[in-house]
């Protein structure tokens, strides 16, 4: 009992322990944040990524693409696993705004899709403005007859706003887009080599497509599949697609979907070989919608893993903290260590005293730097907005990253583990200088070894 | 009459520097059931390091401890606790209280060191009233809940006799336990320790005062490590 009693006194009755109390909540803190608003980052990106491609994706890792596409969405249409199937033609082209200005030539790139498919396969139609109906989404507003483009929320330039949030018209307006691109034929050599080299077509500002991804929003503009194959010189001598998007049906999980999807194209090209361009299914890779965007997710998740060896480092200076003040603590209770062992206390009696001490030391801070962070991170928006609002400071420039709000989504298994590994770092700080302590001979902690 | 306890040839000795100070050199010692012994001798003669040794706080270079016929040194590290926590009771010259701790919770520290937390609330009741019992004997009724710090050296040092007392030990080892007391008060506990080996308990006090020292029944000088008589 006496080990629950000093435990608690040493607790309460030594200022030097709110430093220690006040060092653990500060890292728990600081930790709970970070991790939950860099986790939460890192989640929402993939999932943005995942709903910008779908489940899967067949692609054509050259800008030639691939034939036969439109008999091997039959074969997915009958494929049990496949919810639906949308396929993209992609090139790079040259875009002029010429009522912004008829000078700027800037680079983009096309996506000729299907609205209606690339909707059930993508959250496409989520990512749209004004366009209720996905049948009408390259039909301009204001003029239905002209041929419609949807660019991405951030290629028409200023309208990002300080608040993160984008200017919109009240409806669609009459921007007109020039778009020129150099159509490929089957071979990858120029299709027009001889007579223009270049395809160019005018299409109008029909809505805007905001996912969230900063290369997408800022270089990609939308197309119907059939004008974009033209430009590409998809369109001869086979038609030719660039990827198919795949949405997979709920039960199945991607992995499995994938592996259906590859022995199916595996099949496909088997049956296809002999054909006129099946070549072109040598350059053709089907993979799920992590490894498609490896590229771009991978930069992301190893920004996470350092962040967790530096926050790692953190608890290592956490157990040193805490390692510092037992040690000052045990120092200046030598004599009751002495006291202690004079009266019979074991050498684990000491030993829990102080561990217990640690343990108090590792609870309190934890749960009140948990509280702290719980509390912060469900405040944190309106915390920004106000600092904004009143000082025009904001954690991320908005004008220049794609993040709405911060994450701060609370995993309570991450503050469960963050709490855990805190008192385990209390327990571990306090360890050393407590097996010291209880090490001591009875003589040398009281210092009575005088003659 | 019946040895308590008998030591015998103990050496001890410390390093100082380059040097090694022999502080005992080849000491015998017996003691019998029920007697006051003090051991006088002059400031730094080893009169503390010997009664450490007698009490298990430290050990001898050479030689040997034997309580009830027990050799100290047979005694694994348990037991040696066990010793001190219900064979011998110890009273400092500086007292040593938990500053933390009341009155009454430094009485009972030994007590509570002698079981587990859950043997605690079976034993509680019973240690209390006894540390009560103890503590208005000498005095300290009214002071169960002050803390160390609240209460007069006297005071302080009656606390430190209760709590050698809690668990009824066979032997009390006392280091000056009048050395820090103004000479009133020193009587006063002087007193009090002499009431308790009229009732039969067993005590060796160290001392340097000849005066407290001729109210022993037996007092054993020490003299440049060794016993040079006994009285």
């Amino acid at each position: 009992m006496y080990k629950w009693i000093l435990a608690s006194r040493y607790f309460l009755k030594r200022p030097i322990t709110i430093l220690a109390v006040s060092a653990v909540s500060l890292c728990v803190f600081i930790v709970i944040v970070v991790m939950t608003v860099m986790n939460g980052l890192v989640i929402d990106f993939k999932e943005k990524n995942h709903n910008f491609v779908g489940d899967c994706v067949v692609e054509s890792d050259s800008l030639v693409g691939f034939g036969y596409y439109e008999e091997f969405l039959e074969r997915l249409k009958n494929e049990s696993s496949v919810l639906a199937a949308s396929p993209v033609s992609k090139g790079v082209a040259m875009a002029v705004m010429p009522r912004i200005d008829k000078n700027n030539n800037f680079g983009v790139e096309i996506y000729g899709i299907d609205p209606v498919l690339h909707s059930r396969t993508t959250t496409f139609s989520q990512t749209l403005y004004y366009t209720k109906d996905t049948l009408k989404t390259f039909e301009p507003e204001y003029d239905p007859q002209r041929p419609g483009c949807v660019p991405g929320v951030d290629v028409i330039p200023g309208r990002r706003q300080s608040d993160g949030g984008y200017y919109h018209w009240d409806s669609p307006v009459g921007l007109e887009f020039i778009i020129s691109a150099f159509p490929l034929n089957s071979k990858g050599a120029l299709a027009r080599a001889g007579t223009d080299l270049v395809s160019t077509k005018s299409f109008y500002y029909s809505d805007d497509s905001h996912s969230g991804l900063a290369r997408a929003d800022g270089s990609v503009i939308y197309l119907p599949l059939q004008q974009a194959q033209i430009l590409c010189g998809m369109d001869t001598p086979f038609k030719r697609i660039s990827s198919i998007h795949i949405k997979f049906k709920e039960d199945i999980s991607v992995p499995d979907g994938v592996e259906k999807i590859q022995s199916l194209w595996n099949d496909f090209c088997e049956q296809y070989k002999n054909k006129p361009g099946a070549d072109l299914f040598d350059n053709v890779r089907v993979q799920s919608w992590q490894v498609n965007r490896r590229s771009i997710i991978a930069p992301m998740e190893t920004e996470q893993v350092m962040m967790m060896v530096a926050f790692m480092m953190l608890g290592v200076i956490t157990v040193f903290i805490i390692f510092v003040v037992l040690y000052m603590i045990i120092s200046h209770k030598s004599k009751d260590i002495g006291i202690l062992k004079s009266v019979g206390v074991p050498v684990r009696g000491i030993l829990t005293v102080f561990l217990l001490f640690s343990v108090f030391v590792g609870l309190i801070g934890a749960s009140l730097g948990s509280i702290a962070g719980y509390a912060f991170l469900v405040k944190v928006n309106d915390l920004e907005g106000w600092l904004h609002a009143k000082y025009q400071w904001q954690l991320w420039d908005r004008t220049m990253y794609a993040i709405g709000d911060i994450p701060n989504t609370i995993e309570l298994p991450v503050i469960a583990a963050i709490f855990v590994s805190a008192l385990a770092a209390c327990i571990i700080g306090g360890l050393v200088p407590s097996l010291q302590a209880a090490r001591k001979k009875p003589v040398e902690s009281l210092q009575v070894n005088q003659l | 009459m019946n040895t308590i306890l008998r030591a015998k040839n103990i050496h001890k000795s410390y390093k100082m520097g380059k040097a090694r100070l022999e502080v005992l050199k080849g000491v015998d010692l017996t003691v019998p059931k029920g007697r006051l012994v003090a051991i006088i001798g002059a400031s730094g003669c080893g009169k503390s390091t010997l009664l450490h040794i007698l009490g298990a706080l430290d050990t001898p270079d050479q030689g040997d401890v034997e309580f009830d016929g027990q050799n100290l040194k047979t005694f694994r590290r348990s037991k040696l606790d066990q010793f001190r926590n219900k064979k011998v009771g110890f009273v400092f010259q500086f007292y040593h209280l938990l500053d933390e701790l009341s009155v009454l919770e430094n009485v009972l520290v030994p007590a509570m060191a002698s079981t587990g937390t859950l043997g605690w609330f079976n034993l509680r009741e019973k240690a209390e009233n006894k540390a009560k019992v103890l503590l208005e004997r000498f005095g300290l009724k009214e002071r169960l809940r002050h803390k160390p710090y609240e209460l007069s050296g006297g005071e302080r040092q009656r606390v430190a006799i209760a709590r050698a007392l809690i668990n009824d030990p066979p032997l009390l080892l006392a280091d000056e336990p009048t050395g820090n007391l103004d000479s009133r008060t020193g009587h006063g506990i002087l007193e009090a320790l002499k009431e308790l080996n009229a009732e039969g308990q067993t005590m060796i006090m160290v001392t340097h005062d000849e005066r407290i020292a001729a109210q022993a029944q037996t007092v054993i000088r020490l003299v440049d490590g060794k016993i040079k008589q006994a009285e």
